[in-house]
């Protein structure tokens, strides 16, 4: 599904550069020295998210994951799992079969939907990323809540399906 | 050299344990790398376009038009918009910042970008569809209902705590990129 989006926005991507250009030639070739630019400085900080998300996946296997956090884990489980999402840089495509397994091996639905909560939206790996982005602030507000709101979501998800 | 240090201190931190890691894991820490090259490949494929994207819109979009439509008196049409930005932007979070700094660059209100933010990473459609197929759609519905509340919360909380003086730093700083 991703494949197909980045496709479908490498082909946006040419149709609009290409109207752009022949409407006004500096103004395109001012917007790609921007976008130079902007990956150039964004290039070592990703290179690093990368390079620890590596050696983090190389620690935390699924089958570590399956053992902590089991449906009968509780509490404890609810919080690793949450902090598992936050530290973890993993793509949906691939967090959701483990969701799925972690569900079928008997994890709990609060623990799974706070994985994924906090995966999808807490990032500390992107920190400085969001910083750069959107100022200290809102980054640190941001991720603080969405981890504090996704751990009351996972206990409302979890009451709700039992 | 200490300004050096300061700015990509991130990178050689993770170096320096990376090296550690390969002096006493040979193993662990190749497999490692080899994660890392073959990810930094996709990765940037995918964020070549939006950074073309993103610039293209900070040349030739109007900062007036912008405000209009998602700036402080944008109103309810404004949060719409963000939501269904959102919805259908699917891209990870580390691409999704580009995009919401130059939509601040261009005076858009902090509480959309938040939505817009929020949307795009815990409920656009690819995902619900994918979560569908995995996890079921009692799971996805129950949890699209409570994180739809979630981030309207998160986006108007985030906006009262700024003081004024705040926001001006953040807009001064989403001028800058």
């Amino acid at each position: 599904m991703n494949a197909v989006f980045t496709y479908i926005l490498y082909g946006v991507t040419f149709v609009l550069l290409i109207v752009s250009f022949l409407k006004d030639k500096s103004k395109t070739l001012l917007s790609l020295k921007k976008a130079w630019k902007m990956f150039i400085n964004i290039l070592p900080q990703f290179i690093a998210i990368l390079m620890l998300v590596g050696l983090l996946l190389e620690v935390i296997n699924s089958e570590t994951i399956q053992h902590v956090i089991g449906s009968k884990s509780g509490i404890a489980g609810i919080l690793i799992s949450s902090l598992l999402g936050v530290f973890t840089l993993v793509p949906v495509l691939i967090a959701f079969p483990i969701a799925a397994e972690l569900l079928n091996n008997g994890a709990g639905i609060a623990q799974t939907a706070v994985f994924i909560s906090t995966l999808t939206m807490v990032g500390f790996i992107t920190l400085p990323m969001e910083t750069k982005y959107l100022g200290k602030k809102i980054a640190l507000l941001r991720n603080g809540f969405a981890f504090l709101f996704a751990l009351i979501s996972a206990c409302i998800i979890g009451v709700i399906l039992v | 050299m200490k300004k050096t240090v300061k700015k990509y201190w991130f990178l050689l931190a993770v170096v320096i344990v990376n090296l550690f890691v390969l002096l006493f894991y040979p193993q662990k820490g190749i497999t490692a790398l080899h994660f890392t090259g073959k990810n930094c490949l996709n990765f940037l494929f995918m964020l070549m376009p939006i950074f073309i994207c993103v610039n293209l819109m900070d040349v030739w979009i109007e900062r007036d038009i912008m405000i209009k439509v998602i700036g402080k008196k944008s109103g309810f049409k404004g949060v719409l918009v963000a939501l269904l930005l959102g919805v259908v932007t699917a891209i990870p979070l580390y691409a999704l910042l580009p995009v919401a700094g130059v939509l601040l660059k261009k005076g858009g209100r902090i509480s959309n970008i938040l939505i817009f933010l929020g949307a795009s990473t815990s409920f656009r459609i690819p995902l619900l569809l994918f979560e569908i197929s995995s996890l079921g759609w009692q799971f996805t519905f129950v949890r699209f209902g409570v994180n739809i509340i979630v981030i309207f919360a998160i986006a108007f909380i985030i906006e009262k705590i700024l003081s004024e003086k705040d926001k001006k730093t953040i807009y001064e700083n989403a001028d800058n990129l």
